[in-house]
């Protein structure tokens, strides 16, 4: 038996999985409509390949990942391109997104695909389709599969983590996706496990999903794939929780897995994965729990753009909806404007009821009982950062290590003040990021401003140095060209009186010179653009030189630089 | 626009502090059955001067009464109070006691979870200073015969500050078993024959030392039902216990022995309600060691070495003073940053 370790604090809130766990999931049928959020994962939005009254097939790309941190979009069923345009889209901004909107066809006609042999073809390869295939992280954090997996050549990864532990209240998708599609999730997991080598792979999965632990276990039967069985802790699911329990490291603040040894994906990501090499099918649908207010609470496989509202009638809302959390109730957010489309990262729909969801009850002033601080999964004191958050002492806030938060909600549930702890938290952090944001922005503008006046100042002071230069060369040409000319007049002088007299041709000759020096002199008054130049400006030249140089060279020798690296 | 969490544990602040007010319920029965109903009087009329000065307060800040005056937590300082000072005693020395502690303590700090001292334990320190006579004069427990006033009786000293005829008030009251053992150590007796005087129970002071124990009780239930932390009233008793054993070791002839401090005075009901105290008290795991343990040290050297009576009351105001500090030295190490974990 694998020796767990646990992380501080945790709560235990009501479950209520067993609405919608014990149903078999059912798939939605296509919609009218679907809008395609340009982006629905972290990084870089897609860039849009489509227009309006192109006709798509299912699978076919419509949006393709820019930037490394990206992900592609892909038409979920066939039909036509209606626009592209602006959509409200279930961002934390609430402000509306570029959305593709698409009006099938009713035909699902697939686009040309096939399995991927991922074994067959380069690492870099694999990602590099990942990427163009849409996946990214289903847990929630959406964050771009081939990212989370391209590693450094010298970084080794020791345990691969796969998150089945589902910690949130309400949502059920991977409990009934691990039920149902086990041995598919397994395959997943063998295209993580070749990515990343890892020496031991762990599946995570919290002890009240017995079925789904008996299932995942049966699919791994033949493999050295571990489900280990944690205890249900609330934020136990949280990725550095769910590794510091299976592994008993602590992913550094402001680092990643990786960089401690760890990858930790979600089974619907392994299960997208499989989907993709087994069949050649882009992220284009996910399911997702519909619970709450309704007649029948379910999991449902939902294509990716399909309105929310079109889910939850599936589920038939009962009688006093109060709205709709888009998530868990402990991290979603709460909407109120049901066109809002699944996006990769939602899992869950709740309809809300005054029953299920009384509303908040006013905040008391803080008492400081810590028990806010006890329930901390991060080690944090709340207490203090409400405290500096209220006080906009945001100084004091990062100090006390505001953006190791993870707003799991864990303090806000404790609390028996009824303070909106992570409401504090993420506007103090947004506040930190706009001052961030605006200061560097100042910085730009302070340098930049700098930088102008000490040229303008410079070039003043190269203009009057240059205009004293000029009057003193000018003053000694004037003079040198006088005395030689009459230096040559005396010489003439003297040859007029003396036939014989042999003309000094050292003496002409150092005349002459002079006359050229002053000449040279004179010239200079006016120089070429290249030749008074400042140390930096001459720098900065080497520069450029040296780049076209290296150009030439360049293409000279193609593909010299950036060849491919080889593979046997 | 409302943000997660959606939902909330049913906890709510006037729920914690209505579990500190019945778990001071066992101490004050025993109160009640050693020394008479006088103490349910001045808790009686701290509570009535608490609610309404705090009414008073929130009206001139402009704060909504009806949270504020249903959060329990004036009762809280109203009974502490009550329970610090002693029962028999004219009407007004616990209405300005409380009166002040809720005015100047709380309101003037901010109200609610603002307050840098525990506003019972000020007043209490304002009524020692000023009135120091008054509270000198602790009811004799019924344990130990002699004269017995009536509730009657009682009633009538609270509120007329008349006695039966022929009635002294050095009949019906004494000084506190701590306060006797000082003064008889002062005269140059020894513990051993000090402890020997009738006042003196098997723990500490007859009568007095099952308050004690009913405040110990109240306690481990609060502790158990996760209402208070068990980390401060475990260190302060454990190092009052420590202290007191060197010294009773060293000298057992003037020292009285760990278990006497623990049951004599106000050390069970500092222990559990008055250094438990949230809002003034530390707020990290090392940092409530130090404010408990120097509580307990301050308990002791007051009780030992120094003038009052009792230390408790000035313990907790001058941890209260440190506590600031002692929260910026003993911040906690968060995830990811203890050094690589295990």
């Amino acid at each position: 038996m694998r020796r767990l370790d646990h992380f501080h604090g945790g709560i235990h809130p009501d479950e209520h999985k067993l609405e919608s766990s014990e149903l078999p999931s059912r798939i939605a049928p296509l919609p009218p409509q679907l809008i395609l959020s340009l982006h629905q994962h972290i990084g870089a939005g897609a860039k849009v390949q489509v227009q309006a009254g192109d006709h798509v097939l299912k699978g076919q790309l419509l949006a393709s990942a820019q930037g490394m941190v990206s992900a592609a979009i892909h038409a979920p069923t066939s039909g036509t391109v209606t626009a592209v345009r602006p959509h409200a889209v279930p961002h934390p901004s609430q402000l509306p997104g570029l959305c593709v909107h698409i009006e099938p066809d009713g035909k699902d006609q697939w686009i040309e695909h096939a399995p991927l042999a991922y074994r067959a073809i380069p690492k870099s390869e694999l990602l590099a389709k990942l990427r163009e295939a849409g996946i990214v992280g289903l847990g929630g954090a959406t964050f771009p599969t081939h990212v989370k997996y391209s590693l450094a050549p010298d970084q080794r990864i020791q345990t691969l983590v796969i998150n089945g532990a589902e910690c949130e209240p309400w949502i059920t998708t991977d409990d009934r996706l691990m039920r149902e599609r086990a041995a598919e999730i397994v395959r997943g997991i063998e295209v993580l496990r070749h990515l990343a080598a890892p020496a031991e792979t762990l599946i995570g999965i919290e002890d009240n999903k017995p079925q789904a632990i008996a299932a995942m276990r049966a699919a791994c039967a033949d493999s050295d794939i571990e489900v280990v069985i944690i205890p249900t802790l609330y934020p136990s699911g949280g990725e550095k929780q769910l590794i510091k329990i299976l592994t008993g490291k602590e992913v550094p603040s402001g680092g990643r897995p990786t960089g401690i040894g760890v990858a930790c994906s979600n089974v619907a990501t392994a299960f997208a994965i499989h989907r993709f090499v087994d069949y050649g099918e882009p992220l284009i649908s996910r399911q997702m729990t519909v619970t709450g207010n309704v007649r029948t609470p379910q999991n449902i496989e939902v294509l990716i753009g399909t309105p929310l509202q079109e889910l939850v009638r599936l589920a038939e809302p009962l009688p006093g909806v109060t709205g709709y959390i888009l998530g868990g109730p402990m991290m979603g957010v709460d909407i109120e404007d049901l066109r809002l489309p699944v996006v990769k990262g939602s899992n869950c729909i709740i309809v809300k009821s005054a029953k299920l969801f009384p509303p908040a009850e006013p905040a008391m002033p803080c008492i400081r009982c810590t028990r806010c601080a006890a329930a901390c999964p991060a080690d944090l004191q709340p207490q203090e950062l409400h405290w500096f958050s209220k006080a906009r002492d945001f100084g004091k806030a990062q100090e006390y290590n505001l953006f190791d938060c993870i707003e799991c909600g864990a303090c806000a549930y404790v609390c028996p003040s009824h303070i909106p702890l992570v409401q504090y938290f993420r506007f103090a952090k947004s506040e930190i990021w706009q001052r961030e944001r605006e200061s560097q922005a100042a910085e730009v503008a302070r340098e930049r401003h700098e930088f102008r006046l000490a040229r303008i100042e410079r070039e003043k002071q190269e203009k009057a140095e240059r205009l004293a230069q000029k009057e003193r060369e000018a003053t000694a040409a004037r003079e040198a060209i006088t005395l030689a000319q009459a230096l040559a007049a005396k010489q003439a002088a003297k040859q007029a009186a003396d036939p014989d007299f042999e003309p000094d041709n050292t003496q002409q000759m150092r005349i002459n010179a002079a006359i050229e020096r002053a000449k040279a002199q004179v010239a200079a008054e006016n120089p070429k653009n290249t030749e008074v130049l400042t140390p930096q400006q001459q720098a900065e030249i080497a520069e450029i030189e040296a780049r076209r140089a290296k150009l030439r060279e360049a293409a000279a020798h193609p593909g010299a630089d950036d060849e491919p690296p080889k593979h046997s | 626009m409302w943000s997660s969490p959606f939902i909330t544990t049913p906890s709510s602040v006037s729920q914690i502090m209505l579990r500190v007010l019945i778990a001071l319920i066992p101490g004050i029965a025993f109160y009640v059955w050693y020394f008479g109903p006088a103490i349910l009087v001045s808790i009686t009329l701290a509570s009535i001067t608490a609610l309404a000065t705090e009414a008073l307060m929130l009206k001139l800040r402009n704060r909504p009464l009806k949270p504020f005056l249903s959060d329990n937590s004036a009762l809280i300082t109203a009974w502490l109070l009550a329970l610090s000072i002693p029962a028999l005693a004219p009407w007004w020395l616990v209405v300005v006691g409380t009166a002040f502690g809720i005015v100047v303590a709380k309101h003037l700090y901010g109200g609610l979870g603002n307050n840098v001292f525990n506003p019972a334990m000020v007043g209490y320190a304002v009524l020692i200073i000023s009135f120091p006579l008054h509270m000198t004069h602790w009811i004799t427990p019924n344990l130990l015969g002699g004269t017995e006033l009536s509730f009657a009786g009682q009633l009538n000293y609270i509120f007329y500050g008349v006695l039966p005829g022929g009635m002294t008030l050095d009949a019906v009251t004494m000084a506190t078993p701590l306060d006797t053992l000082k003064t008889q150590l002062h005269l140059g007796l020894q513990v051993s024959d000090i402890r020997d005087m009738p006042i003196y129970g098997r723990l500490a002071g007859k009568g007095s030392e099952m308050v004690a124990i009913g405040f110990a009780i109240g306690g481990i239930y609060l502790v158990f039902a996760r209402v208070v932390n068990w980390l401060i009233p475990a260190v302060y008793l454990g190092t009052l216990f420590v202290v007191a054993g060197i010294f009773h070791l060293a000298d057992p002839v003037h020292y009285v022995t760990p278990l006497f401090h623990w049951f004599a005075g106000a050390a069970m009901l500092g222990a559990f309600f008055i250094f438990t105290d949230p809002v003034g008290g530390s707020t990290t795991f090392r940092g409530r060691i130090f404010y408990a343990a120097g509580a307990a040290l301050i308990t002791f050297l007051i009780r030992t070495f120094g003038s009052f009576p009792d230390g408790v009351a000035f313990a907790a105001l001058l941890m209260n003073i440190c506590v600031p500090l002692i929260d910026i030295w003993t911040q906690p190490k968060v995830f990811g940053k203890k050094g690589g974990g295990k």
